[in-house]
């Protein structure tokens, strides 16, 4: 059997080391020893199918049983591409996130912010063929974390990315454009180059915007693409 | 070329997208309802560097059918979150040995990924089943240095259950792999 065509190593400077010193829980649960490089096979370049059979969708996360969430109606959509700017079409994106007030639908969320009976904040889609996906949900407050003194995350929506080959798994967090808090969260701040970084905040759009409706978001993510030949696994 | 999106961690509350029943890959309701096969129950307990037990961790599995393949219709995905002592715990069906690099052969082995509160980016590594007689000539296994190669080999525990103990840092701890 011909060996599997891999996905090309992570290019320097779009990811985020193991051990952040600024963000605390990496102390303890960074690995001292680099991860060992290995070829990829066809365990690597394989991955899960997850049909929608299985796997419903779940697309609206503004309301619960037909009544509206509390906060700002949004709509956020985007493309999904690999490196080699290819739509990766079926896709199954995971979405979970903080209501309007900053606080999870999540037993150990703590924080001093009401729960919403009609927001849990947790969502499915697909990408179509064209690598499009598209979901509505209302715009997450910002919380507090214990990482240092009056520390607060921007806001965000976590993505679990589940695409064509298992190197091409990914959770990453999208922000929102303008908000304050991007410069003082070692997270963001600790997560590649200032390209990188850029890549990881949605951009308001009008054509995604609904009149009378909701406002629009867009967020492209790109998942690893595979080397034109077999020889550049390295 | 463009590139990838930078990973980020999964956060304490990644549990909004869990669904318990996924750690048993056999459930009656779910894609491989009456597959056949080897049963077993893969488990094992995750510490950081302290030794403290990593209890709010996504684990995820990843494997090939009993035949070694990947694409003939065995759903080989499950996730399962850590408990308050850091244990996951799969039930799923034994892989086959899958094709590997050149003329070569891997041994059975099921991928684990681990997304976690700091964890900026999953960590990934292999279960290989103690005792099999193709470890010795696994590819991957060769490249991993003889003395680290004991913390990708789980080993049985009676009853089906196989045991492999994650360590993410310090002694002992795990070979992860860049893949
Ligand atoms: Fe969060």
């Amino acid at each position: 059997m011909a060996d599997p065509i891999p996905y090309r190593p992570l290019a320097e400077g779009s990811q985020p080391p193991y051990d952040l010193p600024a963000y605390g829980s990496t102390h303890a649960r960074h690995p001292k020893a680099a991860p060992l490089r290995i070829p990829q096979t066809l365990t690597e370049v394989s991955a899960p199918r997850f049909a929608p059979t299985w796997y419903a969708p779940h697309e609206d996360l503004s309301t619960v049983d037909g009544k509206a969430a509390l906060g700002e109606r949004i709509i956020v959509a985007g493309r999904v591409l690999d490196e080699n700017g290819r739509p990766v079409p079926d896709a199954m994106v995971e979405i979970w996130q903080a209501n309007a007030a900053g606080r999870y639908h999540h037993p150990r969320d703590q924080h001093d912010a009401p729960l919403d009976p009609n927001f849990l904040g947790r969502g499915r889609v697909f990408t179509d063929a064209e690598g499009n996906y598209r979901f509505t949900t209302v715009k997450p407050g910002a919380y507090p974390w214990r990482n240092h003194w009056n520390a607060w995350r921007p806001i965000h929506i976590h993505f679990g990315l589940h695409g064509a080959g298992f190197a091409q798994r990914l959770v990453t967090q999208m922000y929102f454009p303008g908000d304050p808090l991007l410069d003082l969260d070692p997270i963001y701040q600790g997560s590649g180059d200032a390209e990188a970084r850029s890549r990881l905040v949605a951009a308001f759009d009008l054509q995604v915007t609904q009149p009378e409706w909701a406002l629009g978001y867009r967020f492209d993510i790109v998942l690893r693409g595979r080397a034109a030949t077999p020889f550049e696994n390295a | 070329m463009m590139h990838a999106t930078a990973s980020q961690t999964a956060g304490p509350y990644w549990h909004m997208i869990d669904f318990p029943e996924w750690a048993d890959l056999l459930r009656a309701d779910g894609p491989n309802a009456g597959a056949a096969g080897e049963r077993i129950v893969l488990a094992g307990r995750i510490t950081d560097g302290t030794g403290a037990a990593v209890s709010d961790a996504m684990v995820e599995l990843w494997q090939a059918d009993p035949e070694g393949r990947y694409d003939a219709g065995f759903h080989g995905f499950g996730r399962c979150a850590t408990d308050l002592q850091g244990g996951f715990r799969f039930t799923t069906l034994k892989p086959g040995a899958v094709p590997g690099p050149g003329n070569s052969t891997q041994a059975p082995h099921i991928v684990i990924s681990i997304f976690a509160r700091g964890l900026m980016r999953a960590l990934v590594t292999r279960a290989y089943f103690a005792g099999d007689v193709l470890l010795a000539q696994d590819p991957i296994l060769a490249l991993v240095p003889e003395a680290r190669r004991d913390t990708l080999i789980a080993r049985p525990a009676g009853n089906g259950e196989w045991r492999l103990d994650i360590r993410l840092q310090g002694e002992g701890e795990t070979v992860f792999l860049d893949v």
